[in-house]
């Protein structure tokens, strides 16, 4: 676990930023073990869900003041236990589950490696399909990951209250309809764990709308998306698309550190490839290397390998097109969605030329009409044949469409504004 | 954990299917209920076609009656049955083999079932 997000403070200037980092880490090491076993001792993951939740408010508040003490999830258990027994006494329709409860384990069991991870039945309970996608998001976060809901609606742009009915609503219908919190068998294994994995994915894709944003997010959702994507490879080492999310979003973090520049967005062509992170690469490369020896191709893994192309070249101009245009071509057969598409049209315009790429990307329209990179890769398409006015006006719809603060000076700075 | 399993079809895609498709359907409907004896407690019932369906909807003074199904959707409820079984996974398991859903515009929608009525006792 102890990668490049660990929580390790960089110097002394960075006290602030690096307490709230390592607030982060303990809280989610800790969240979802106690979400877990407060849900087996009070046969409700609405009420254990709502404790811990509170703990962690409290624990936030506590911390950042006086420091974190030295039993994090002890403290945590305790306060979410006398929580969960305070809402129990409090609210009549509790009431009869006071009577059953037994006294719980005071310390909590030690992690030995080789037990099952008790996180992961609760992670495939909250992605469960039933729930809607953006509800499966924000409990991960609050459940698995530890977030506040404040957090959370900073991290994703929701309203608060937003966050909040979401939350409630989805813990509801988990209770009410029966979902089961359990890692799903068989057939149903491959299906559900593509949730899980979107889940971790759309994490790390918001965390680069916030990053690229101004949004001084107090928690890096890139972070938490990390860490999840290594809990779930680790805990399930033979599900090789687990190993490919996690593959795909190392060889993203690797790139971060080029992608954007003293807050301005740089493209993948122009990127300072002495920025990226080399030793990161390299884990995602043995990560990738180890997935592919599992001999189940999946999406996740050949998002990764695209990832991988991009890391091996030396600089925009060497890139193996041909490589990365198979590769696409591949996806396709499990992922035939519009964004694939325009992804793989930006790799055809490199081998096959930008009126057949323009072709493609004109076949989009009715999709992608509303996003503004369709807009933008049509504008590359149009300049590379000399349509330069409607080159122009794609980019100023671009530049329309974009909410994103760093994206929108990218392609002012395009049109020249 | 009880469940309702409501069955709904597309009438104008339905007429598109042809019969003998449509027999054969339905014989492995029949199968279906067979396999899936044990845990549909309630085998509910088949509706006649929605052009039978009678509506009587609250009006201001007294409740007024119109042709037609309670709802516009172009979707229309054809029959229901209960399930028993330990989760909603078994359930949405039992549901994912249900023949009819291989014709567009068929789908199941499943809902627990109100089973404890303790909260309303004084």
């Amino acid at each position: 676990m102890n990668g490049k997000d660990a929580a390790v403070p960089d110097s002394h200037d960075d006290r602030a930023a690096a307490s709230d980092r390592l607030l982060a880490s303990v809280l989610r090491e800790e969240s979802a073990r106690i979400v877990a076993a407060l849900t087996g001792w009070l046969g409700s993951l609405d009420l254990a869900e709502e404790s811990v939740a509170e703990a962690i408010e409290e624990a936030v508040r506590e911390w950042r003041a006086r420091g974190v003490p030295p039993n994090p999830g002890g403290w945590l258990t305790q306060a979410a236990r006398h929580n969960a027994l305070d809402r129990i006494r409090r609210e009549k329709r509790y009431r009869e589950k006071l009577a059953l409860l037994s006294e719980p384990e005071t310390v909590a069991p030690e992690h030995r490696a080789s037990d099952p991870d008790e996180r992961l039945p609760l992670l495939f309970g909250c992605c469960h399909p039933a729930l809607p996608p953006a509800a499966q998001l924000a409990l991960t976060l609050r459940a698995i990951c530890g977030l506040t809901t404040a957090q959370i609606a900073r991290a994703t742009l929701t309203p608060e209250s937003t966050v909040a009915q979401r939350i409630v609503r989805a813990k509801r219908k988990i209770g009410a309809t029966g979902i089961p919190l359990r890692i799903p068998e068989g057939a149903e294994r491959a299906e559900r764990l593509d949730i899980v994995l979107a889940v971790v994915s759309v994490m790390y894709s918001e965390a680069h709308l916030v990053a690229g944003g101004d949004a001084a997010a107090d928690r890096d959702l890139a972070d938490d998306a990390i860490w999840l994507a290594r809990v779930v490879a680790h805990a399930l080492p033979r599900e090789a698309e687990a190993q490919g999310l996690l593959a795909l979003l190392l060889f993203h973090r690797a790139r971060e550190g080029a992608r954007a520049v003293d807050g301005e967005l740089v493209l993948l062509a122009d990127q300072d490839r002495t920025r990226w992170d080399r030793p990161l690469i390299a884990e995602a490369q043995y990560v990738l290397e180890r997935a592919a020896m599992l001999r189940r191709p999946g999406r996740w893994q050949l998002h990764a390998a695209i990832a991988a192309c991009h890391a091996d070249a030396q600089d925009g101009d060497s890139t193996d097109w041909l490589q990365v245009l198979t590769l696409y071509d591949m996806l396709l057969a499990y992922d035939k969605s519009p964004i694939v598409r325009l992804n793989r049209a930006v790799a055809l315009a490199e081998i096959d030329g930008p009126q057949i790429a323009l072709d493609e990307v004109d076949a989009l329209r009715q999709f992608l009409t509303g996003y503004h990179l369709w807009h933008a890769v049509r504008a590359r398409m149009l300049r590379g044949i000399g349509r330069d006015d409607e080159a122009m006006a794609e980019d100023l719809r671009a530049l329309e469409l974009t909410a994103n603060e760093a994206e929108r000076r990218l392609l002012a700075a395009r049109v020249g504004r | 954990m009880k469940y309702v399993i409501m069955f709904t079809s597309t009438p104008e895609l339905d007429a598109a299917v042809s019969p003998e498709h449509a027999e054969q359907v339905y014989r492995r409907v029949y199968e279906w209920f067979g396999a899936h004896a044990d845990q549909i407690t309630d085998s509910g019932a088949e509706l006649q076609p929605v052009t039978t369906a009678t509506t009587v909807t609250h009006g201001g003074g007294a409740p007024v009656v119109t042709d037609g199904p309670f709802s516009e959707a172009k979707e229309v409820i054809g029959g229901f049955s209960v399930l028993d079984v330990a989760d909603l996974d078994a359930a949405i398991a039992i549901v994912k083999t249900w023949p009819m859903l291989e014709l567009p515009g068929n789908s199941v929608e499943i809902r627990p079932m109100v089973v404890d009525y303790s909260h309303m006792e004084q």
